[in-house]
């Protein structure tokens, strides 16, 4: 059976650090050294190789590389000195940008549609808000018993006055420039993110 | 007196989660006579999970915004950061447009939509490089005036103040800045096989109960070790460690209660200052055993 590269080539290009994949020896330094990877489906190691022997949807749909906590101490660690932290992080982007995130894989949920969105929308992050769409990002009832969950926690930050009650937040002086910057930004971003 | 371009952080704002750690900072600035100055209409960085709705150049340009201002209301002034989180992205972001002449370029198009530019030259830094390699251990230590004796404390370094840069050329695997801080305080730093294990981080969110997994690991070490206290200089380890210790006890049937600090909060209590300038009176997990020092 032959290999097909085509995914490989694709990810090598268009994904960010994808083009080191090229160089893992496969030692599995990183996969053991991984602090949540007892809870990988596939450790980064494993996950490169997929990406090399063509795998796209096992690995774009895999809940694998939204376990990684960016702890960098792959990166440290790896002999070949590839850049894994930015490589899983490139391949969790790459499944967003190609639509093959599982809609219900609660990190890709939060850290884009909840942190992403609560960054751009001010230009600062809102801790509040971010919390509270968190607890509600399975509706209401489920919301309430999470918010219950945390409330000592949550209550301890609003004692000492670190948490502010108010989820609204008032934008930067900057806000449109961040804006068009952003813009900007992502117009760039998505012709490299579609290879040209 | 020294003056740097302060990058806040999202975190260390007023009633934000590490305000405890930003209070303290500054207090122990005013005893240094170190003046941060704040970046103006600085904006978030987007923290370790930012490529998730940004990939890279919107993420990237995020920090390039705040260099662009510094550069502009600064000069060449190093930026500093206190959190491990803001300190990574400004690092990150300075090291891919030396390296990739691309990313120099693009980023410079889309700070141009908000009138701004950067040419990569600012050197950013944490504020621990600040106080060893500007200050050094014989100012900290001249500084003591009530000597923390007899506390022991669990030097908990964390992921990201240590690597991928490290912090003055210490070992990734064992760091020894953060133990050598604790001893200049007068305090003694036990030995802590977790230092460098990871709390989670802003997995803390999503996956919690496997986050508390980790947090429990790292409490029962330092707790092993007859921790009284952990200090951190990591804004997501001091949130994690202390704030989910409540549901780590709940979940595993533990019963931690162990203050978590910051290594600027040990300095301004043994440097002579009070309870509140050491923002002590912030912690969830409350640090009355330190209250004989105060
Ligand atoms: S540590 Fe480096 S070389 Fe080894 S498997 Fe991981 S990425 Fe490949
Ligand atoms: S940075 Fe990510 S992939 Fe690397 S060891 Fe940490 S959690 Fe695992």
């Amino acid at each position: 059976m032959a290999y097909d590269l085509s995914f490989a080539k694709e990810v090598y290009k268009n994904a960010e650090m994808g083009h080191w994949i090229k160089m893992c020896m496969q030692c599995g330094v990183c996969s053991g050294s991984c602090p949540l990877g007892p809870h990988w489906e596939f450790g980064p190691r494993q996950l490169f190789q997929m990406v090399r022997s063509g795998k796209m949807d096992e690995v774009l749909q895999s809940d694998s590389m939204w376990m990684c906590t960016s702890c960098y101490n792959c990166i440290v660690r790896c002999p070949r000195g590839l850049p894994i932290t930015h490589i899983v992080h490139g391949l969790a982007r790459y499944a967003v940008v190609k639509g093959k995130v599982k809609p219900n894989q609660v990190t890709a949920r939060f850290a884009k549609n909840i942190f992403w969105e609560n960054i751009v929308s001010t230009g600062r992050v809102g801790e509040a808000a971010l919390t509270m769409k968190l607890y509600f990002v399975d509706g209401l009832a489920q919301g309430i018993q999470n918010g219950l969950e945390m409330k000592d926690s949550a209550l301890g930050m609003l004692k000492t006055g670190r948490l502010n009650p108010l989820p609204f937040r008032s934008k930067i002086k900057g806000f449109a420039g961040f804006e068009a910057m952003l813009k900007k930004a992502r117009e760039l971003e998505e012709k490299r993110e579609k290879g040209a | 007196m020294k003056e740097y371009t302060f990058y806040t952080g999202c975190s260390s704002e007023k009633r934000a989660s590490a305000y405890n750690m930003e209070h303290s900072i500054q207090s122990m600035c005013a005893i240094l006579d170190i003046k941060l100055n704040e970046i103006d209409d600085w904006n978030c960085c987007s923290a370790s999970i930012g490529y998730a709705g940004g990939g890279q150049l919107p993420r990237m340009a995020l920090t390039a915004r705040n260099f662009a201002l510094a550069q502009k209301q600064q000069g060449s002034k190093d930026v500093v950061a206190t959190c491990a989180a803001c300190w990574l992205a400004l690092r990150e972001t300075n090291e891919r447009i030396h390296e990739e002449p691309e990313v120099k370029s693009d980023l410079n198009v889309a700070l141009k939509e908000a009138g701004l530019s950067y040419d990569g030259s600012l050197k950013s830094r944490h504020m621990v490089e600040v106080l060893i390699e500007d200050f050094g251990w014989d100012v900290l230590k001249s500084k003591v005036k009530k000597p923390l004796k007899g506390l022991k404390v669990a030097g908990y370094v964390g992921c990201q103040t240590n690597r991928p840069f490290g912090v003055c050329g210490d070992s990734f695997e064992n760091p020894t800045y953060l133990d050598k801080m604790i001893e200049a305080t007068g305090a003694t730093a036990v030995p802590f096989a977790k230092k460098v294990a990871c709390c989670g981080g802003a997995l803390a969110f999503s996956e919690n109960e496997k986050s508390c997994a980790l947090v429990k690991d790292i409490l029962q070490d330092a707790a092993a070790n007859g921790a009284e206290a952990i200090v951190t200089p990591c804004p997501v380890c001091q949130l994690n460690v202390e704030v989910y210790q409540g549901k780590v006890n709940k979940l595993f049937g533990t019963n931690f209660n162990i203050p978590v600090l910051y290594y600027s909060q040990l300095f301004v209590l043994s440097w002579g200052g009070s309870w509140k300038e050491a923002a002590l009176d912030q912690q969830v997990v409350s640090a009355d055993a330190l209250k004989r020092f105060a």
